[in-house]
């Protein structure tokens, strides 16, 4: 019997990851230091480890590294998943800032939760093994249940958190039921070597079924139908900064880890795993779309709107190939900075308690705040997908992925769905601009650091919009390896 | 060389964009200035008439550069003999929108004429783009100050009108989207060659069948939407009647001629085929909508619904003139494309100059008009007249046109059609008789002041286009017969009866 090697620690390729861990350290230990410290400081330690974090990754792009006998593979696929979640991480640091301090719940512990969710996104993106994935999903997701219920004195907050974790621990057992099952089939957790087991002896039904089990559980963090039914309520209750996360950054780490676990261990996307994807994609759309029709609560709209936009990044990897899981990757990066953007007008406009969450209370806001309405207004159009903003390329890419790879009536589910949500988008911007208030309006909280975050976003998607193909090149390249 | 066209393009857009920025206490300085922008823009486009050469076929004045070569996108840009008469109609009918709203708009002044430039950019970009994705990027992002326009400056039910605009122009125009993307790989997978380039997507001979059909109805359906064609006509009224004076100008004007421009520029070179296997449905609607249209018009309380379905009517000719697919029936629809843009254009100005007087548009508030404010009556006279077709003024030359190619095709569908001029002077004639004649019944009409220097000056540019063209259209024609030749034989050569 072999000895017991220990694998040489290699900091390279964790460094990104590194970058966060070591803000949080000193985020907590910030708490040691008596009064003298400033408030702001443990706000300022974040977002330095967020850019840290995002100069890291761009300093590895293009060497490819694996550590711990491939466990951690930071090559550009994660490093691109990176960049998404290192934007998402410092935009919600910055919208965070004097959110927390109106509604009077600023503490460090926020800070560190926030950088140790980001750590957890950022190892998904590089996980090569799915006891990483689990680990990496569990770091983010616990320091996420506890962010949802930030709101200690709120019932909703309590109900999301609550709501969260249960569904969370319930999905997160599945998950490791699947990789149990995969574990057993392949005799490896490794996902290259899975999918060499798999190539020898293909359609293995423990393997089958093990995947299937995990793909509830990226289905349940990616919130696609069926596993979306925490959505509306947790991205409702939970603080609206900490909505923006959920709703950016830990689709994105859910994502990366989820397109790298299918198209890794079975080489590309089969037929009848496309099928399934198919039949999922259309379904998420579709109630994603349908049930945000009927919201009145923008936070909630947003939620099932995010539903939707999960399955038309789902459309990319039905499509499958280079320029699908690349339409998806570049259509993440889009969705992050759209998102963020939303809820971060969401953060900044408060009524008498708390952030203004009903439509109507963005009644007149054109008139009343006319950059912070022509933001909000950029960013729907965004969603929506009129060009030249990010949203749009987005669904383009996504789209043609999926009529070159001859899913066209997919596609036309896709359009048809995306022709739906205008109503919906529509209609917040109705009452931005053509609405006269009724009774206690949205107010501006007036916010440098919200207002450069929302700046960062505006331009990242005007940029994105209208020079999308060096970002769809770098995308494609990064997911090229992958598919080899 | 100066990239004219993109100048003429981008000129209003960046400007418009750059008035957003004027602080509140400079206000006064922001109708003049996007008045001048706009003329500007119009002048810098009389080159482009003088300029083009009517002997060429093919695109003049092209500019090309790089944008996405991965994927066969570039930025180009040109415009031949169909494309001259609308880019001018645009920078044409821009000034007079917003000199019309001068007095009418005074809420959010500076977000009005910021919306209209960055509305003549996106309609420019329209008829100039020659690549696909450029086309589709300006067919879309059009409609969203469309859609404030209408919303924001229009009447009482504006937002169900702004609403139900976008829905309806967005479901066709993705559809489109798809059918753009199934022909880019379809060519790609062809020749090897991913490209959006419409001249080189032009000379590929798509096999006619069951794709070909899906892909021309696609298309056909985005553009229907826009003209609209009957049965998708029901959101033109709506927007019509709500959107303000200078908006409905504009959607007279310019933005239905999109959907016709859209059929004469992709859908008959692109899928001739298809064009020909459902040319007989497009010349059916567009029969129903002549007389639907005339129809209803006749029935119309308000003077402005009335113009609104009498463009349903109108825009029939014109799709009946493009699926004629023959020399005279083409010209005349395109020339009519821009008779109906100026006749109901203008219709719409001194229907709007009426309101703001008298704060109604129902014809039975007025009567007598003639002997409070001839000035006006007169005009209305020659506007309402050139609408109806009378010879001597611009939409004569076009019907006449239209009826020669649609007789040659099918002497009944042309007799159809022949009987919505018949209704046109019914509507027409009938709802000025109510209008201006007759005595002077209402006591609220007495005091009506008559055309005031701005509105002169608005008016007579449009009424000495409408009788030049009517006395001597070979100025425009001229321009355009050797393109529509080329087009009719390009769809000849394509189409495999012929081959």
């Amino acid at each position: 019997m072999d000895a017991i090697v220990l694998p040489p620690v290699l900091v390279g390729p964790l460094l990104p990851t590194l970058v966060v861990l070591i803000a949080a350290a000193l985020v907590l230990g910030l708490d040691f230091i008596p009064r003298a410290v400033p408030r702001e400081l443990a706000a300022m330690v974040t977002l330095a480890g967020m850019v840290g974090a995002l100069l890291a990754t761009l300093a590895r792009w293009s060497t490819p590294a694996r550590a711990f006998r491939d466990m951690i593979v930071l090559d550009n696929f994660a490093l691109f998943f990176n960049v998404a979640i290192c934007y998402a991480g410092a935009l919600i640091v910055l919208l965070s800032m004097d959110y927390l301090r109106r509604t009077g719940s600023e503490s460090s512990e926020y800070w560190a939760l926030v950088l140790f969710s980001t750590a957890g996104m950022m190892l998904m993106a590089a996980a090569g093994d799915l006891i990483i994935v689990f680990l990496a999903l569990e770091l983010m997701s616990l320091s996420l249940y506890v962010l949802a219920g930030l709101f200690k004195r709120e019932l909703a907050s309590g109900e999301a958190a609550m709501k969260y974790f249960l569904l969370g621990a319930f999905a997160s057992s599945f998950m490791l039921y699947g990789i149990a099952l995969i574990y057993g089939a392949t005799g490896t957790t490794n996902l290259e070597r899975i999918a060499a087991a798999v190539a020898a002896r293909p359609r293995e039904p423990l393997f089958v079924i093990g995947l299937g089990l995990t793909m509830v559980g990226f289905g349940f963090k990616i919130s696609s139908v069926p596993f979306h039914m925490w959505v509306p309520d947790v991205y409702q209750g939970a603080p609206t900064s900490v909505t923006a996360l959920i709703a950016t950054g830990s689709k994105a780490g859910a994502f990366a880890a989820l397109i790298r676990v299918l198209i890794v261990t079975l080489r590309g996307v089969p037929a009848d795993w496309a099928a399934l994807l198919w039949a999922i994609a259309a379904v998420t759309m579709t109630v994603g779309n349908v049930v945000a029709l009927a919201q009145s609560n923008l936070k909630r709209m947003l939620a099932y709107s995010s539903i939707a936009h999960v399955g038309y990044m789902l459309v990319g990897l039905v499509a499958g190939g280079v320029s699908g899981a690349g339409a998806v990757l570049f259509y993440m990066l889009t969705y992050t900075f759209t998102t963020a953007g939303a809820f971060g007008v969401i953060t900044l406009c408060e009524r008498a308690r708390g952030e203004a969450v009903d439509v109507s209370d963005y009644a007149g806001l054109g008139r009343r705040h006319p950059v912070l309405a022509a933001a909000l207004g950029l960013f729907l159009f965004s969603l929506i997908g009129i060009p030249p903003l990010a949203g749009f390329v987005g669904k383009f890419y996504v789209f043609g992925a999926a009529v070159r790879a001859g899913y066209v009536w997919l596609a036309v589910i896709g359009v048809l769905n995306s022709a739906a949500a205008a109503y919906y988008y529509l209609r917040v911007v109705v009452y931005m601009y053509m609405r006269e208030p009724e009774g206690a309006a949205a107010t501006y909280a007036s916010s440098f650091a919200g207002g450069l975050a929302l700046a960062i976003a505006l331009l990242a998607i005007v940029f994105l919009g209208v020079i999308p193909a060096p970002f769809m090149d770098l995308a494609q390249a990064a997911v090229a390896p992958l598919l080899r | 060389m100066i990239p004219l066209i993109s100048i003429i393009t981008f000129l209003p857009g960046l400007a418009g964009l750059a008035l957003l920025f004027v602080p509140r206490r400079a206000e006064g300085v922001l109708r003049p200035a996007a008045l001048a922008v706009a003329i500007v823009t119009f002048l810098f486009s009389l080159p482009l008439y003088a300029g083009f050469d009517a002997e060429l076929i093919g695109y003049q004045f092209e500019e090309q550069a790089r944008w996405m070569p991965t994927l066969g996108v570039s930025y180009h840009v040109g415009i031949d003999g169909i494309s001259l008469l609308l880019v001018l109609l645009t920078t044409f009918l821009t000034p007079l929108a917003l000199a019309s709203a001068w007095g009418s708009i005074e809420d959010r002044v500076k977000e009005f004429v910021a919306t209209m430039l960055i509305l003549e950019t996106g309609m420019l970009g329209v008829f100039v783009s020659l690549d696909l994705f450029l086309f589709y990027v300006f067919w879309e992002a059009m409609l969203i100050p469309m859609y404030f326009i209408i919303g924001v400056w229009g009447g009482p039910n504006r937002i169900y009108a702004a609403v139900k605009f976008v829905l309806y122009t967005m479901v066709g125009s993705l559809l489109m989207l798809i059918a753009i993307l199934a022909l880019y790989y379809q060519y790609g997978a062809a020749t090897g060659r991913y490209t959006f380039d419409l001249p080189v997507l032009a000379q590929y001979v798509m096999t006619p069948g069951r794709v070909q059909d899906l892909m021309f109805l696609a298309f056909a359906l985005a553009f229907a939407i826009k003209v609209p064609l009957f049965p998708f006509h029901t959101w033109l009224p709506d927007a019509h009647v709500e959107a303000p004076t200078a908006g409905s100008v504009i959607l007279a004007g310019v933005l239905l001629k999109m959907g016709t421009y859209g059929f004469l520029r992709f859908c008959l070179p692109l899928f001739p085929d298809a064009s020909l296997t459902f040319g007989p449905l497009v010349f059916t609607l567009a029969v129903i909508g002549v007389i639907y249209g005339a129809w209803v018009s006749t029935v119309q309380p308000d003077m402005k619904k009335l113009v609104a379905y009498s463009s349903v009517s109108h825009l029939g000719f014109v799709m009946l003139g493009i699926f004629t697919l023959n020399q005279q029936g083409l010209v005349g629809g395109l020339i009519q494309m821009v008779n109906h843009g100026l006749s109901t254009g203008a219709l719409f100005l001194m229907v709007g100059m009426i309101y703001e007087r008298r704060h109604s548009r129902l014809i039975a508030d007025f009567g007598g008009l003639w002997q409070v404010i001839p000035a006006f009556s007169a005009l209305f006279l020659v506007v309402t007249l050139s609408s109806m077709g009378l010879p001597g003024l611009n939409g004569f030359v076009g019907e006449f046109l239209i009826l020669v190619g649609a007789f040659q095709r099918n002497p009944w569908i042309a007799a159809l059609a022949t009987s919505g001029i018949i209704f046109a002077a019914v509507y027409m004639l009938w709802m000025y008789q109510r209008v201006v004649f007759g005595e002077v019944d209402k006591d609220a009409n007495r005091r009506l002041t008559d055309l005031s220097a701005r509105e002169w000056a608005v008016l007579v540019p449009v009424l000495a286009l409408i009788v030049w063209i009517g006395v001597y259209p070979a100025a425009f024609t001229g321009k355009t017969e050797t393109t529509i030749e080329a087009l009719i034989a390009q769809v000849q050569s394509k189409s495999s009866a012929n081959r």
